[in-house]
C-alpha cells in the first residue's frame, strides 16, 4: 500500500470517527455541549479560511468580519419567510425583492457565500495597491465601512434592530460538514501550484515575481477563496444564535479570529484549527472569570471583560515570546503521528514504505 | 527590425542621480555577452530596467521584435526572460524541490479549482513539474538536497538554485547577476563550465554581470564596461583587455 | 444653509480637526522611525482622559496639576509600551510587530473596561473653558477657540524639538535610514523611546480636550479619533509632521462640513474617513505632503 493510498485511508477513518463522537453528542450530549461544538466546528472554518490569506500569502488582513456579515446578512434574508420579515421590519419595510425571497437553508449558505466574495472581488483593487501596514488598515476599513453600513441601510438589514427569530438550521452536521470541507478544499489549494505560489508571494514578492507568479492573482484568489468560507461560516452562525445585528460583527470578531490563527501557528492550518477549538473550549471555560464566584464562606464577584484582558495578554505574550505559536508552518501529518506511536526504530515508516 | 533582443537608450534617473545613461546594447540569439565595471556603476540597474523590476526614466527594450519596456516583472519573466539576484533572495522557508517548482507555475494549465478538487488533471501536472523540477535540480548537482530548506544549502548552492529556479522558467534568455560572487577559484571554474553547458543544452541566449575577470574573459564573446552608467567600451575580451579607458576606470577605481 | 449656521459649523470643524492633528502626530513620528501603525495610539486619549479625572475626583488636585500630570503619565505609558510590546520585536516581521500593536490596543481598552467598568464617566470641565463667547455674531465655547491655538503652540514646540535639537536631529535620521543610524552609534532604543513620549503626550493632551468637547469618558472612546487621526496621517503624508497637522485639520473640516451640508449624510459620519484614506490611498499614496508608501518588495 502507498503511503498516499494509507493516508487517503485514515483520513476518512479519522472523519468517521469524528463523526461518530458527534452523533453521540447529539444523542447524550446537554445543549450546552452541543453548542460549544457548533461554536467550534465555525471558528474552525473561519479561522482555516483566514489563515490562507494572513498565513500562507503573508499579508495582514483585518476585515474577515465583513465577509462574516455580508454572509449572515444574506444567509438570514433568504430563509426568513416574508411574514417573518414583514413582522421584523417595523420601521421601514424591506424592499422588494428581498421581501419575497425565500430558499432553502444549503441555498442560503451558498448564496451568502457566493455574496462574500463578490464584496471581497469588489474592494480587492484598492486593498492589494498596497501592502504591510496599509493593507491591514485598508481592510480595518471595510469592515467598519459594512458595519456602517448594515446600520445606515434599514430597508434592507433593519439597521441597529437587526434580525430576530431565524430558524435555527445550524446543527453539528451542518456546522461540521462545513468545517470539514474547508479544511480539505482549502488544504488541497495550499498544497497545490497555486499554494506555492502564495508562499512565494510571503516569501519575496520580487522573487516570486520574477519567477512568473502574478502576486495580484495569487492574492485575489485567496481573498476570494477566504471570503467565500467565510460567508458560508456567517449563514451557519446567523442559523446557530438565531439574532443578528451589527454589533455583533465589529472588529472583536477579527480580533478573536487573529488571536485564533496566531496562537495556533500563523501559516498552519492545523494550528489554526487547533487555535479555533481552543478558542471555543477555552472561551467557555474562561466564562468562570467574568461570573460570580461563590466559595461558601466568601462571593468573589464576576469581573465583566476579564476574558478579553486575558486574551489580550495571551496574544502578545505568544507573539513576542513565541512567535511561531503551537505549530510554527508544520502541518499534522499521519507519518508524523505513527512516528509517534511506533518506539521502535524500525517500526511505523518503514513498514509502510 | 529590433533583432532577438535590444535595449535603446536605457536611462534611470534617481532623483537627480543618473545611475544609467543611454545603456544600448543588442543582443543576438544564443550569445554569452559579459556587462563589467566597477561597483555602483549601475549594472544591476540596467538588469532591474530590462526585468521590469524598475520602470526605466527614458528608452526602450525589444524582445522578440515587442517594445517590453514597463511590462511587470512577472510578465517579462513569463515572455522568456528570467533572471538571478545578486544578494541570492530564495524563497528561505521552502525547500530546494518547491524553489524550482514555483518557476513552474506561471504556465499550469491547471485551475485552481481542479487543484481544489484534486482531479486528476491536477495531479498529472504537479506529477510533471516534480519530474521536470527533479531534472533541472539533477543537471545542477542539487538533486541529493530537494528536501532541504533552501535557507539551509551553503553558499555556493544557495547560487547554483538561483540558477535552477531561474532556468525553471523556461527562459530563453538568462540574465545572471554576479553568480561566482562569493566562490572559491575552484567553484568559480566549476560555474563558468555549468554555465557554457547550460547555455548549449538549453539554447540560452546568457547576459551576465560579474566581477570576476578571469570568468569573464574565459566565458564571454562579448563584453560591455559601464563606468558611472555610462558605456565606456564594448569588443571582445582581448579588445577589452587592451582598452585604455576601461584600465582607467578599473585602476582608478582601485 | 444658514450663514451663522456654517461659520459656527467652519470653526467647529477646526477645532475637531486640530485635536485630530495632535494625535495624527503621535503615528506619524512612530511611523516614520519604526514603520508601525502604533494601534495602541488612540488608546492613549482615554487613557489620559481617566487619569485628568482621578487626578481631580480622587487626589482632589486642581486642574491645571492634573492635567499636565495626566500628560506626563501618558507620555511614560507611551514608553512603557514601546519597551514591552515593540521593543522585543524591532527584528521580528512586521506583521508581528502590527500584530502586537493590536494586541496592546486592546489591551488597554479591555484593563480600563475591567478596572473602571463600561459606564461612561462625564469629564470635569474647568470653568474657563466651558465660557461661551461672542465673535461676530456668533455664540462659541471658548474651548472650540483654544484647542487650535493649543494645538499650534504644542506644534511650534515640537517643531523646535526636532529641528532644533540634537536628539530631533537623531530623530530625524532614523526616520530617514533606521539601519544606517544604528550603525552610526546612535543609540536608538533612546530616540524611539523619546519618539513614543512626545507622540504620546501629545495624544494626551488631545484626549483631553476631546474630553472636555466631548465630556463622555469609557474604555473605547479612543478607537474611532485613533482610527480617523492615523487617516489624517496617510493622507497628509505619512512620516510627514506638517503633512499630519494639515491631514488632521483636513479631515476634521471635511467631517463637520459634508454633514453640515447635506445632514442626510450624518449616520455614514464615521464612514467618511476610511473612504477619503481609500481614495487617498488609490490616487495619491504618498499622501499631500509625503513620500511613497506603495512598498511592494
Amino acid at each position: 500500500m502507498s503511503k498516499a493510498r494509507r493516508d487517503q485511508l485514515l483520513s476518512v477513518l479519522g472523519i468517521l470517527v469524528l463523526f461518530s463522537v458527534l452523533y453521540l453528542f447529539q444523542l447524550f450530549g446537554t445543549d450546552y455541549q452541543i453548542r460549544i461544538l457548533n461554536n467550534m466546528a465555525i471558528f474552525i472554518t473561519l479561522a482555516v479560511s483566514y489563515n490562507l490569506v494572513n498565513g500562507i500569502c503573508g499579508i495582514l488582513h483585518l476585515g474577515p468580519n465583513a465577509f462574516i456579515t455580508v454572509g449572515a446578512y444574506t444567509s438570514a434574508l433568504l430563509t426568513m419567510s416574508a411574514a417573518e420579515k414583514q413582522a421584523s421590519f417595523i420601521i421601514e419595510p424591506l424592499i422588494w425583492p428581498l421581501s419575497v425571497l425565500h430558499a432553502p437553508f444549503v441555498v442560503s449558505l451558498l448564496a451568502g457565500g457566493i455574496l462574500a466574495t463578490l464584496f471581497a472581488y469588489l474592494i480587492s483593487y484598492p486593498v492589494f495597491r498596497v501592502r504591510g501596514d496599509y493593507l491591514a488598515i485598508v481592510t480595518l476599513g471595510f469592515g467598519e465601512v459594512v458595519r456602517v453600513l448594515c446600520n445606515a441601510f434599514q430597508t434592507v438589514t433593519n439597521g441597529p434592530l437587526g434580525l430576530k427569530g431565524l430558524q435555527p438550521h445550524t446543527n453539528l452536521w451542518w456546522s461540521w460538514g462545513v468545517a470539514v470541507l474547508t479544511i480539505i478544499l482549502i488544504t488541497k489549494l495550499i498544497n497545490s501550484s497555486y499554494g506555492r505560489a502564495m508562499k512565494a508571494i510571503r516569501d519575496d514578492e520580487t522573487a516570486a515575481r520574477a519567477m512568473g507568479v502574478d502576486p495580484f492573482r495569487h492574492l485575489l484568489l485567496a481573498f476570494l477563496v477566504s471570503a467565500f468560507f467565510s460567508g458560508v461560516a456567517g449563514g451557519l452562525l446567523a442559523h446557530l444564535i438565531t439574532t443578528i445585528s451589527p454589533t455583533l460583527f465589529t472588529f472583536f470578531l477579527t480580533f478573536n479570529l487573529l488571536m485564533m490563527i496566531v496562537v495556533g501557528g500563523l501559516g498552519s492550518t492545523t494550528g489554526a484549527v487547533l487555535g479555533a477549538a481552543l478558542f471555543a473550549w477555552g472561551g467557555e471555560a474562561l466564562r468562570v472569570v467574568e461570573n460570580p464566584i461563590n466559595l461558601g464562606v466568601i462571593r468573589i464577584p464576576g469581573i465583566p471583560g476579564m476574558r478579553m484582558v486575558i486574551f489580550s495578554i495571551l496574544l502578545m505574550v505568544v507573539i513576542v515570546f513565541a512567535r511561531r505559536g503551537i505549530m510554527g508552518r508544520k502541518e499534522f501529518s499521519w507519518e508524523w503521528l505513527i512516528g509517534k506511536f511506533s518506539k521502535s526504530p524500525t517500526g511505523g515508516s518503514s513498514v509502510a514504505s | 527590425m529590433h533583432g532577438f533582443f535590444e535595449t535603446k537608450n536605457l536611462t534611470m534617473q534617481f532623483g537627480g542621480l543618473v545611475a544609467v545613461s543611454s545603456f544600448s546594447l543588442r543582443l543576438e540569439q544564443g550569445e554569452l555577452v559579459g556587462l563589467i565595471g566597477p561597483n555602483g556603476a549601475g549594472k544591476t540597474t540596467v538588469f532591474n530596467m530590462i526585468t521590469g523590476a524598475l520602470a526605466p526614466t527614458a528608452g526602450h527594450v525589444y524582445w522578440q521584435e515587442q517594445e517590453i519596456t514597463g511590462l511587470p516583472l512577472n510578465q517579462v519573466a513569463a515572455r522568456g526572460i528570467a533572471r538571478t539576484f545578486q544578494n541570492i533572495r530564495l524563497f528561505v522557508d521552502m525547500t530546494v524541490l518547491e524553489n524550482v517548482m514555483v518557476s513552474f507555475h506561471h504556465k499550469i494549465p491547471t485551475m485552481f479549482w481542479e487543484c481544489m478538487l484534486d482531479l486528476p488533471r491536477a495531479r498529472r501536472t504537479e506529477e510533471q513539474i516534480k519530474r521536470e523540477s527533479m531534472e533541472l535540480l539533477q543537471e545542477l548537482g542539487l538533486a541529493h538536497l530537494a528536501h532541504e530548506k533552501a535557507g539551509s544549502l551553503p553558499y555556493g548552492q544557495q547560487r547554483r538554485l538561483e540558477i535552477a529556479r531561474a532556468l525553471a522558467t523556461r527562459p530563453r534568455l538568462l540574465l545572471l547577476d554576479e553568480p561566482a560572487a562569493g566562490m572559491n577559484p575552484l567553484e568559480t571554474m566549476d560555474l563558468a563550465q555549468l554555465v557554457s553547458d547550460l547555455r548549449a543544452r538549453h539554447s540560452l541566449t546568457v547576459l551576465l554581470i560579474e566581477h570576476d575577470m578571469k570568468f569573464v574573459m574565459r566565458l564571454c564573446e562579448r563584453i560591455k564596461v559601464l563606468d558611472y552608467g555610462v558605456t565606456i567600451a564594448e569588443g571582445t575580451p582581448a579588445e577589452i583587455q587592451s582598452n585604455s579607458e576601461v584600465i582607467k576606470a578599473y585602476l582608478g577605481d582601485i | 444653509m444658514d450663514a451663522t449656521i456654517f461659520f459656527q459649523q467652519l470653526i467647529n470643524g477646526v477645532s475637531v480637526g486640530s485635536l485630530y492633528a495632535l494625535v495624527a502626530i503621535g503615528y506619524t513620528m512612530v511611523y516614520g522611525i519604526l514603520r508601525l501603525i502604533n494601534f495602541a495610539h488612540g488608546d492613549l486619549l482615554m487613557f489620559a482622559a481617566y487619569a485628568a479625572i482621578y487626578g481631580i475626583a480622587i487626589f482632589s488636585l486642581p486642574w491645571y496639576v492634573s492635567f499636565p500630570l495626566a500628560v506626563l503619565i501618558t507620555g511614560a505609558l507611551g514608553i512603557i509600551l514601546d519597551r514591552v510590546a515593540y521593543r522585543p520585536l524591532r527584528d521580528a516581521p512586521r506583521i508581528s510587530l502590527l500584530i502586537s500593536a493590536i494586541g496592546a490596543s486592546f489591551l488597554l481598552e479591555n484593563l480600563a473596561l475591567v478596572i473602571i467598568g463600561g459606564v461612561p464617566k462625564g469629564f470635569p470641565r474647568p470653568d474657563v473653558f466651558g465660557k461661551v463667547i461672542d465673535i461676530w455674531g456668533l455664540r462659541v465655547q471658548v474651548l472650540t477657540v483654544y484647542t487650535p491655538i493649543i494645538t499650534l503652540l504644542l506644534l511650534m514646540g515640537l517643531l523646535y524639538v526636532v529641528y532644533r535639537t540634537k536628539v530631533g536631529k537623531a530623530m530625524r535620521a532614523a526616520s530617514k535610514d533606521f539601519e544606517t543610524t544604528r550603525l552610526m552609534g546612535i543609540n536608538l532604543d533612546r530616540v524611539i523611546a523619546i519618539t513614543f513620549l512626545l507622540g504620546s503626550s501629545l495624544a494626551a493632551a488631545g484626549g483631553l480636550m476631546w474630553a472636555m468637547k466631548y465630556p463622555q469618558v469609557n474604555p473605547f472612546m479612543g478607537v474611532f479619533p485613533g482610527l480617523k487621526a492615523f487617516i489624517a496621517a496617510v493622507l497628509g503624508g505619512i512620516g510627514n509632521i506638517i503633512g499630519a497637522v494639515i491631514g488632521g485639520f483636513l479631515l476634521g473640516l471635511g467631517e463637520i462640513l459634508i454633514v453640515a451640508l447635506v445632514p442626510g449624510l450624518a449616520q455614514y459620519k464615521d464612514a467618511f474617513a476610511f473612504i477619503v484614506l481609500i481614495l487617498v490611498l488609490l490616487f495619491r499614496p504618498t499622501g499631500i505632503m509625503g513620500e511613497p508608501i506603495i512598498d511592494k518588495s
